[in-house]
């Protein structure tokens, strides 16, 4: 076996671990465009076979699942952010770790101010 | 464990110009994505009633204006060919065979490039006034002139 590489940005620790949310979380979302994609082409077809569709994203088991989604996505977005600044930014390696749990406040906070409102919307 | 024998050298000098455009392009679409798909939740899910308000005349009332239809035009195509090149990436990944990656490769861009030609036709071709019922969910724009 070659002799273990000194800590690497993708090996170990918040860097690995940001890049297997980033795969999960992109998996996750791009399936979820396949289904948005063909169930906003409902409108398409008829207005009763888009409502139909849609207010099963209004029902409470689907709109938790919507939680799930925006977490994914707020994720997402802001670590393809820390992702970009890593490439193109000259000391984007070496705050890799800080920009991490950047992402994650921005992420959970903006998720703090979506949920309770999306729930009411939901459940009221 | 795998190892690969020449980690430096791309599979072929051809494909690794391909790789620097997706790479790039990874990178550019994500920053455009980033506002266009916040500014979707922000209208649709967040702003006014939320998922509630989601309906035929809710789509109808974005699509009059061409603003909405280039954003959610701008956003399908966006979005798809990045989660495609995403899809694609992770595939060469774990894909062991490669009739197997292949055939998940082209799947991948089929299905992207099916999806781009409905949403697109969708948007460019969107009539609130469908069929008769149509009155009955947008009378002041589809009323019996």
């Amino acid at each position: 076996m070659p002799k273990k590489p000194a800590g690497t940005l993708y090996r170990g620790k918040t860097g690995m671990w940001s890049w297997v949310l980033h795969r999960i979380t992109g998996v996750a979302i791009f399936f979820f465009l396949l289904v948005h994609t063909l169930d906003t082409a409902l409108v398409r077809v008829s207005p009763e076979a888009y409502n139909a569709v849609i207010n099963t994203y209004k029902t409470p088991v689907i709109g938790l699942a919507e939680l799930g989604l925006v977490a994914a996505i707020l994720f997402h977005g802001f670590n393809g952010i820390r992702i970009i600044l890593i490439d193109f930014w000259s000391k984007g390696s070496k705050y890799q770790n800080l920009m991490f749990w950047i992402v994650v406040a921005i992420a959970f906070l903006l998720f703090l101010g979506f949920a309770p409102r999306h729930l009411s919307h939901v459940f009221g | 464990m795998v190892t690969i024998e020449t980690p430096r050298s791309p599979r072929s000098r051809k494909h690794a110009k391909w790789e620097k455009w997706g790479w790039l392009y990874m990178r550019y679409s994500g920053v455009v994505l980033l506002v266009l798909i916040f500014g979707h939740l922000y209208i649709n899910l967040f702003a006014g009633e939320g998922i509630k308000a989601i309906d035929f005349a809710f789509v109808a009332g974005k699509w009059a204006s061409p603003f909405w239809q280039v954003w959610d035009g701008l956003m399908l195509w966006l979005a798809l060919i990045h989660g495609t090149n995403g899809m694609r990436t992770i595939v060469n990944d774990y894909a062991e065979r490669e009739g197997v990656r292949k055939v998940l490769n082209y799947t991948l861009w089929v299905v992207c490039g099916l999806l781009i030609i409905l949403g697109t036709l969708v948007i460019t071709t969107f009539d609130p006034c469908i069929d008769q019922n149509a009155v009955n969910y947008l009378p002041q724009v589809c009323g019996k002139g």
